[in-house]
């Protein structure tokens, strides 16, 4: 399974994803700079990403949580998720996705 | 729970200074209690706690030993049970912003002006400050402590002024409602017409709304406008609109808190990718009577974990006594056997 990550300097990284981990544990474990400051506990919002319009509507669709935290994200847009609520799984092979802005 | 919290601008001097009261730092002063080592905490938070409290405070922690499941508050509510006997002075919403030699040992200073001087520092800042989120918006470093505030310090500050605040959180909307009776014009600007604010809030809000009081617009901020720091106007984007100009003079971004390693950097401590290094006998940086605790330290095998954690501070805590009783023989004890022990937790 492929995780391909675009990161915010425009490079593009494709990742080994595991079945059954976050998007953002894939992430953070290739050192791409990814704060995730709470550690997956969806309380944060600096694990944030933009999902590629291909990809939009096959994940499944946000619980209430991950919509309201990303309140706390900067730069929020309609393709917006927390990576780490995008639990990986085989039909997601492939899955791209952007990092979006840091905090200054 | 009762804390001793010492007044902004103090002057102090103790055993060990800790900087950060998360968890590891508030069980830092149970193992130096029982060598008979005095501590202060500071922490930028209001209230002890660190991560486990502001982040996390109603999700249950599964991996506390003997705690089958605990909510970030409950274990922040036992900790300051559990180190109550040891009367640690805490200094809370302030940030360790300087630290100079003082004779044998050290002296922090907090953005405060609170002094305290200590033979051992200990940093156990975890991921570091707790900072507001800065949207990134190009040149908005130019308009900050002029016309973008990150916070309220005082209400007057916005008297009269055309202002817009940002976000979706307990804090834009409760500036939002505190704000709109003083201010010129106030205009909400949030990414999504809902909210993770209290309901009760939201509601307000829009009565607000519908009286003619205030506006809001569901948007996002492309840019700012404005020259020498003085804000004219931002630039905001929507689906029907596409990019349209708002005026106004101040804006008051909300995003809610992230962490900066901030001035710990600064403290002539080795670093390594923005964490601590330390020897896993002691738990002492680079500079000798300067240790690092939880998530900010480094070692071969660390874990970010919080129970790491404690076990750092207990190992610490021998080292510092060293430090500050250099005369004294260090006694090993267990608590289930040591009468002296037991006095001083209050249980004896």
């Amino acid at each position: 399974m492929k995780l391909i990550v675009t990161d915010r300097n425009g490079a593009v990284h494709e990742l080994k994803g595991r079945d059954d981990w976050s998007a953002m544990e894939v992430i953070r474990d290739a050192n791409l700079p990814m704060a995730a400051e709470c550690g997956g506990a969806c309380a944060c919002a600096t694990c944030h990403v933009y999902v590629a319009e291909a990809w939009q509507e096959r994940l499944p669709q946000a619980q209430q949580q991950e919509v309201d935290m990303l309140d706390f994200g900067v730069a929020v847009q309609d393709n917006s998720r927390l990576a780490c609520q995008i639990r990986l799984t085989e039909d997601l092979d492939g899955l791209e996705l952007t990092l979006a802005p840091e905090s200054l | 729970m009762s804390i001793t919290v010492a007044p902004p601008g103090s002057e102090h001097t103790t055993d060990v200074v800790i900087i950060g009261a998360g968890p590891t730092g508030l069980f830092a002063v149970f193992e130096l209690g029982l060598l008979d080592l005095k501590a202060h905490l500071i922490d930028i938070l209001d209230r002890p706690g660190g991560q486990c409290t502001e982040l996390y405070p109603e999700k249950p922690i599964y991996d506390i030993p003997a705690l089958v499941e605990v909510t970030g508050q409950g274990l922040t509510d036992r900790l300051l049970d559990q180190i109550k006997p040891f009367n640690a002075t805490y200094h809370l919403g302030q940030m360790a912003e300087r630290l100079e030699k003082s004779g044998d040992g050290w002296t922090v200073t907090t953005d405060a002006g609170t002094r305290i001087t200590a033979r051992c520092v200990v940093v156990a800042a975890g991921g570091g400050s707790f900072t507001p989120k800065r949207p990134p918006i190009a040149g908005i470093e130019a308009y900050e402590g002029k016309s973008v505030f990150y916070a309220v310090r005082k209400m007057d500050t916005f008297r009269d002024r055309t202002l817009v605040i940002a976000g979706g959180g307990d804090s834009a909307l409760d500036w939002t409602l505190n704000l709109q009776p003083l201010v010129r014009k106030l205009t909400l600007v949030h990414h999504r017409d809902g909210f993770r604010a209290a309901p009760d809030s939201v509601n307000k809000m829009r009565a607000l709304v519908a009286e003619g009081k205030m506006e809001f617009i569901v948007a996002n901020i492309k840019a700012l406008q404005g020259a020498d720091g003085a804000l004219g106007g931002i630039l905001l984007n929507n689906k029907e609109r596409g990019d349209f100009t708002l005026r106004c003079d101040a804006l008051l971004p909300f995003f809610g808190l992230t962490m900066k390693l901030g001035p710990v950097a600064n403290f002539g401590i080795n670093l390594h990718e923005n964490l601590i290094p330390v020897d896993t006998g002691t738990f002492e940086s680079s500079v000798p009577g300067i240790f690092a605790i939880g998530d900010i330290n480094t070692y071969p095998g660390k874990l970010k974990l919080i129970l790491s954690g404690f076990h750092e501070g207990a190992l610490m805590a021998q080292q510092a006594f060293r430090y500050c009783r250099p005369e004294e023989k260090l006694r090993f004890q267990y608590t289930t056997s040591s009468s002296s022990l037991q006095k001083k937790l209050g249980v004896a």
